[in-house]
């Protein structure tokens, strides 16, 4: 009897596997196919538009303008390591000749490449998305807990929540270029530019879900808080936090998209180096690569958004406490 | 003689947009020490309003709450709340669940050692040591509760509300509660004020029944003493004349006489 059930357990065990098995394998062939009728409308469609620049690049000439793009990068590292070589050997050489003599140090003064600028909009991104959060998590959590805090600050959200990107960035140009003045900056001014832009329009997402978030802890907690009598900070740090960080995380994925999509705009606008920067060269050089290239930026700034969006979820699985939600 | 805790003439209105509604109407309360309190009544009758006010979390709009001489206007661990739904705090375990409330309670005034061996023991009254590192979720509805009273008594209250504490459990388990709940209040004699809509729990483990009218301008209708000898047996109760007794005068309180007039007027 015992040894019947062993056998029935083992066998429903693998049949659960199975269907496990079949269900990723279905999930995974509809993902493939998805990919596959993608790519062949797009070879369908790109086909019969031309442009100025030639035919719409399809799937093929992304592929090869990827490869070039990468080509270009992996020589733009080679000159820069052979300048760097040359320069120190020659310094070395001086050096040796005369130990007084004034070394002087440059820097590679080559042309960014694709791979540079998405560095650089990585940077910028990360740089605003993170001033923006110290703003807007603590603005959220004061107005989420006060009403008074909360029908003071609403009414400036609410109107600056909807304006473009485009619109603040000549402002934030002119206040940059009048206060960020320096012997030496540390950062370029279109960099500030773009990542205060980029800051000012992903501010409001997180501020809005955290103040809903803080607002709906349960009122019990809130209770309970109040008969031991926890100091505000504690209550913040024990009760409030722990309770509105899935609502913080969505704020903060929302914000975090909607970063990325203005530093774009910011880029090809402020002229500040980075994929925006390169879309809009590209564009003006209008060469029959051009189209190609700027395809390639296009899928590379989706990859990218949705790889910082699945960041953010693996932050969010790290620092929640319930583990058993499903994370979208 | 005054008594340990009292209510004067505690009235408390509730303001909406359109109206105010009078929620609790000149209620009067004596507790004395030690003494095992039940608040009865129909659903929406502001027995919890009571409860509230005492516990500091309501203010009344006329009148006060003394309790050992002092007048009650914020909460306070003095007067700990066992939640109807627990009110476990869902991302911590339920050590830290008790220490969040001894830590803040005792801060200062007990070492580390101490604080821990206060809840260990606390959580060893309820019966939840095997648990300690369990979280909320991974308990049966009936463990929090123990847990969330375990917190209540930590706070070493003068006085224990506690909200419908066992309204959200099935019929088992609610008894096996209150058998708990009688042990430890024979043992520790701590007050307790309960609210409960269950007749036959406030005559097994009440010292003093308090029966509420119908809101709005909820009052006090009547107190009952139950003089049951302790410690009660429930099995035993079942036969037991008195205990029957008393059982007929809350039922006639709650679906009958003066009450009953007063839902159909």
């Amino acid at each position: 009897m015992l040894r019947r059930t062993r056998v029935m357990t083992s066998e429903l065990l693998s049949r659960m596997s199975g269907v496990d098995m079949s269900a990723l394998l279905r999930s995974w062939t509809l993902t493939v196919f998805g990919i596959i009728a993608f790519v062949l409308l797009w070879e369908l469609g790109a086909s019969r538009i031309d442009t100025a620049l030639g035919k719409f690049p399809g799937p093929q000439q992304v592929w090869s303008q990827t490869q070039s793009l990468y080509d270009d990068h992996v020589r733009e590292q080679d000159r820069r390591r052979e300048f760097y070589a040359r320069q120190d050997q020659r310094n070395a050489e001086r050096l040796a000749a005369n130990p007084d003599v004034d070394i002087q140090v440059r820097d590679y003064t080559g042309r960014p490449t694709f791979l540079d600028q998405i560095k650089t909009s990585l940077i910028t991104v990360a740089f605003g998305f993170t001033l923006a959060m110290l703003v807007a998590i603590p603005l959220g959590i004061v107005c989420g807990l006060s009403n008074t805090m909360y029908s003071v600050v609403n009414p400036v959200v609410q109107v600056f929540k909807p304006v473009s990107p485009l619109a603040w960035l000549p402002l934030v140009t002119m206040v940059v270029s009048a206060l960020y003045v320096t012997e030496s900056p540390l950062v370029s001014k279109a960099f500030l530019t773009s990542a205060i832009t980029v800051a000012l329009c992903c501010l409001w997402p997180t501020v809005i879900n955290t103040t809903v978030g803080v607002a709906s802890v349960d009122k019990d907690l809130v209770n309970v808080s109040r008969v031991i009598q926890l100091p505000a900070l504690q209550h913040v740090r024990k009760i409030v936090l722990p309770s509105a960080i899935p609502m913080i995380f969505t704020g903060m994925r929302l914000s975090l998209a909607t970063g990325w999509m203005v530093l774009i705009a910011a880029e090809m606008l402020a002229q500040s180096p980075g994929l925006g920067k390169f879309i809009w060269d590209e564009f003006q050089n209008g060469s029959s690569d051009s189209l190609g290239r700027i395809m390639v930026a296009v899928l590379a700034i989706g990859l990218i958004g949705f790889l910082l969006d699945k960041l953010m979820l693996l932050l969010q699985r790290r620092m929640s406490w319930d583990k058993s939600t499903v994370l979208r | 003689m005054r008594s340990y805790l009292e209510l004067s003439n505690v009235s408390i209105e509730f303001t909406t947009k359109s109206s105010t509604f009078r929620a609790l109407d000149k209620v009067n309360l004596h507790v004395n020490k030690g003494e095992f309190i039940s608040l009865i009544g129909h659903s929406g009758c502001g027995k919890s309003t009571v409860l509230n006010i005492v516990a500091g979390l309501y203010q009344a709009t006329e009148g006060g709450v003394i309790l050992e001489g002092k007048e009650i206007n914020a909460p306070g661990p003095d007067r700990a709340v066992v939640f109807q739904n627990h009110a476990l705090l869902p991302w911590l375990t339920v050590y830290q669940n008790v220490e969040l409330a001894v830590a803040q309670v005792f801060k200062g005034k007990r070492s580390p050692a101490e604080i821990r061996d206060w809840i260990l023991h606390n959580l060893d009254l309820v019966h939840m040591t095997h648990a300690l590192d369990k979280y909320p979720h991974e308990i049966s509805g009936g463990m929090k509760q123990r847990v969330g009273i375990a917190r209540g008594l930590a706070m070493e209250p003068k006085v224990l509300l506690m909200d419908e504490p066992f309204g959200a459990l099935d019929a088992l388990t609610r008894a096996h509660l209150q058998d708990e709940v009688m042990r430890i209040h024979a043992s520790l004699n701590n007050t307790v004020i309960m609210i409960t809509h269950d007749v036959d729990e406030a005559v097994l483990l009440s010292d003093k029944i308090v029966m509420m009218t119908v809101g709005p301008n909820a009052r006090i209708g009547n107190i009952l003493d139950v003089k049951l000898p302790r410690p009660r047996d429930r099995l035993a109760m079942a036969n037991d004349t008195q205990y029957n007794h008393y059982r007929q005068e809350v039922l006639k309180f709650l679906y009958g006489g003066h009450n009953q007039q007063e839902l159909a007027a």
